[in-house]
């Protein structure tokens, strides 16, 4: 299984700004980031998790122009960011939801929940839906064993949950108004 | 700040404490977090201001309080009466909380057992689960607030630098080696002996790295100590930097802990505010400070020499050692890696002298260790114990056996790297040499309990595809041997697998631990050999009828 691990979670951002369409980021946003860590040696992948916390993926242009304000080659970037789980290539969904694959969720059912999803949502693990709401993706585990089974969806941990009922988490994704605002307000910003 | 400093500014920090009648401590990490720990601290402040009893109940956040699956946990502190552990707290039951038993107690009463809303939200702190707990890297989760420096100072915060600030690096690298702490990350090497050889080396430049990678699935360790106490983390790195000379420290912390990572750099601002880092700490002159750099999700960056690749902003590739990085490191300087768990001990020992140390454990492991108890286990959570201690005590007594009427068949230490220990052998002691002996080893501090509904091929085959899919590819040992052995524990689980494909398996196995580059190729294979060597039945059961027979 490829498990490209959430992307949500990155440090600075709570949650991307990624639109399904994400245009790139703007050319001075991405020199000014260049600039921010081009003085710190080896920071390459410190510049990408700030980069994919800005637009939710590492898309081809903005890491071309990163490598040239960097001086770092594209051959380069590509080869850390294909290595590490945690960089996308894609734009991921609105909704990422992340299915812990730790072995403790693993024992309690991860699995199910996982094709449960899959189900409900008609995609494989590690696709979006086609109107891009939402995104299912198996990740590493996400530390919080004592809640197995589990699923992040954009950050946000939904614990103990029951692995026969996909769908009551799809409802509860879409109930969770203080996330969407979260998001919205992210966005507006 | 001047070392006299600490002790003024923990005695303002007590004094404030004493001020208030109760204290209410809720768990603050992620896990408690998500079920909603940030409403319940807004509304038990927000409830006790509309009862006018904030000037009486202090309410703050503090590290995970081990429990997970009962969470949010709140902890009751007062002057009057026993502690109190609520558990499964929500947001709204802020209110019936401070009524039913904050707001009575204050006004003298005792609250014995607990009835009403509240019946099934209380904890008895005598429960084995808490009382077999012996905490050092864990002592201050429960009671204090991960995010105030003071608090940290007011439980002797940073005396230890303090002491290490009047030691010789050569007089701190044997206090380490006294207390026999050895490497909590897995592997077990002496941290004394780690710091002495980095000592030695000559160089103008050294760095300390502190591993928080924590990549073992169904582990958090090391997650909760950077979230429930970073500047004992970061105390412990500033002790390493002074036995080492080092001059420059490295937090590498999973990108996937985005609450250890914020945690841990409010913590180093603090410190810095407050001069124990950055220039002249504690006023002695010294010198040294720390960055922070991010994992991006690669388990092979726990082994140290992928690590430095890392943090050097490459792929995540093992190199051959020697030269080790005690010689070579991060951009070719000496470099010193200790795991999270590791750095937390080391300013209890020097404050409380290597002997204290060495009195908890057996005759080769030392102290204490942190594990997180997960699977099919009542108590699910993380438990500090002595070494030493028994698993049975562990699973059994601690952790309440399945909590099910499903019977305990095993548990896997280790995480990927580990073992499966099969139930006749529980009396056995937690030690580094003991588990080794089993075939399994300490690993990180994963325990992932089994019961006998659960197939142990399944188990193993999820830690391999683990390993095959975190494997970086450089060696072939690794790459190749984890995917053949892969295929054939699928023609097993098929049943199309024959004796001649358990043959095998041992004998590649054997290959990969003997070839690989780094741990995680040698140890990848210990899973399926050790549910071979315990559980040969369950695979030959799913053999091919005929091959069986001719067997």
């Amino acid at each position: 299984m490829s498990t490209p691990i959430d992307v949500t979670t990155t440090v600075k951002v709570a949650a991307p700004k990624a639109a399904p369409k994400a245009a790139p980021a703007p050319k001075d946003e991405i020199i000014a980031l260049a600039q921010k860590w081009k003085k710190k040696r080896g920071s390459l992948i410190m510049a990408l998790h700030d980069l994919q916390g800005r637009l939710g993926y590492v898309p081809r242009e903005s890491a071309m122009k990163l490598g040239r304000a960097m001086d770092v080659p594209l051959a380069r970037i590509y080869e850390v960011v294909t290595f590490y789980n945690y960089f996308k290539l894609e734009a991921p969904g609105k909704y990422i939801i992340s299915v812990c694959t730790g072995t403790a969720c693993h024992i309690k059912g991860s699995n199910q929940l996982l094709k449960g999803l899959e189900k409900e949502l008609h995609v494989s693990e590690g696709q979006s839906t086609p109107d891009k709401e939402y995104h299912l993706q198996g990740v590493r585990c996400l530390g919080c064993c004592g809640l197995a089974p589990l699923a992040a969806v954009n950050g946000k941990v939904y614990g103990k949950l029951d692995t026969s009922e996909s769908h009551y988490l799809i409802e509860r994704i879409q109930e969770d108004k203080p996330m969407v605002a979260a998001r919205e307000e992210i966005a507006a910003e | 700040m001047k070392p006299e400093e600490l002790e003024i500014k923990a005695a303002a920090e007590v004094a404030k404490q004493q001020a208030f009648d109760a204290r209410l401590v809720c768990c603050s990490s992620t896990g408690c977090q998500s079920s909603g720990a940030s409403e319940i601290i807004a509304n038990l402040k927000a409830e006790l201001k509309a009862r006018q009893l904030d000037t009486k109940v202090q309410v703050s956040g503090t590290g995970c309080m081990g429990l997970c699956s009962k969470g949010p946990l709140i902890r009751m502190t007062s002057k009057t009466q026993k502690d109190i552990l609520f558990s499964d707290i929500k947001p709204e039951m802020a209110a019936v909380v401070i009524d039913r038993v904050v707001a009575p107690v204050l006004g003298g009463a005792t609250i014995e057992s607990p009835d009403g809303e509240l019946e099934t939200h209380f904890l008895d702190l005598d429960e084995p689960f808490f009382t077999m707990q012996d905490r050092i890297v864990l002592e201050n989760n429960g009671r204090s607030d991960p995010e105030k420096l003071e608090e940290y100072l007011a439980h002797g915060g940073y005396q230890g630098l303090r002491k290490a600030l009047t030691m010789s690096a050569e007089e701190i690298c044997k206090e380490l080696l006294d207390s026999g702490l050895r490497g909590r990350g897995g592997a077990g090497f002496p941290t004394g002996l780690k710091w002495d050889l980095t000592r030695k080396v000559q160089s103008d430049v050294k760095y300390v790295i502190c591993n928080g990678d924590e990549g073992d699935p169904g582990a958090f360790m090391d997650r909760s100590v950077l979230e429930g106490d970073p500047h004992a983390v970061i105390e412990g790195m500033l002790i390493a930097a002074r036995a080492m000379n080092s001059t420059n420290g490295v937090f590498y912390i999973r990108a996937e802990y985005p609450l250890a990572v914020e945690r841990v750099e409010k913590a180093l601002r603090q410190a810095r505010a407050a001069g124990l880092v950055g220039k002249n700490i504690l006023d002695s002159g010294w010198a040294f400070d720390f960055e922070i750099r991010l994992g991006a999700g690669a388990f092979v960056c726990g082994e140290e020499t992928a690590l430095i690749a890392s943090v050097e902003g490459k792929r995540g590739t093992p190199r051959p050692r020697p030269p080790f990085p005690a010689v070579k490191g991060l951009w070719g300087f000496p470099t010193c890696v200790n795991n999270v768990e590791t750095l937390a001990n080391v300013s209890r020992i020097l404050l409380r002298g290597a002997p204290w140390f060495a009195g908890k454990g057996t005759e080769k492991s030392k102290g204490t260790k942190v594990f997180a108890l997960t699977g099919k286990i009542k108590n699910n959570g993380l438990v500090e114990v002595p070494m030493g201690i028994t698993l049975r005590e562990i699973v059994e007594t601690i952790g309440g056996g399945t909590g099910t009427e499903r019977k305990v068949k095993a548990i896997q230490t280790g995480g990927p790297s580990g073992g499966m220990i099969p139930e006749h052998q529980f009396d056995t002691p937690m030690s580094y040499e003991h588990l080794q002996k089993l075939g399994s080893m300490m690993g990180s501090g994963g325990l992932i309990v089994i019961d006998d509904k659960d197939s142990v091929i399944e188990l193993a085959r999820f830690y391999l595809d683990f390993c095959v899919d975190e494997s970086c590819g450089k060696c072939a040992p690794c790459r190749i041997g984890g995917t053949q052995i892969l295929k054939m524990l699928d023609r097993i689980v098929d049943g199309t697998g024959t004796t001649e494909d358990i043959r095998k398996i041992r004998k590649v196995a054997k290959a990969m631990q003997k070839a690989s580059l780094c741990a995680l190729g040698q140890t990848a294979p210990n899973p399926i050999l050790s549910a071979l060597k315990h559980f040969e039945s369950e695979f030959t059961e799913r053999l091919q009828p005929v091959e069986t027979a001719k067997a």
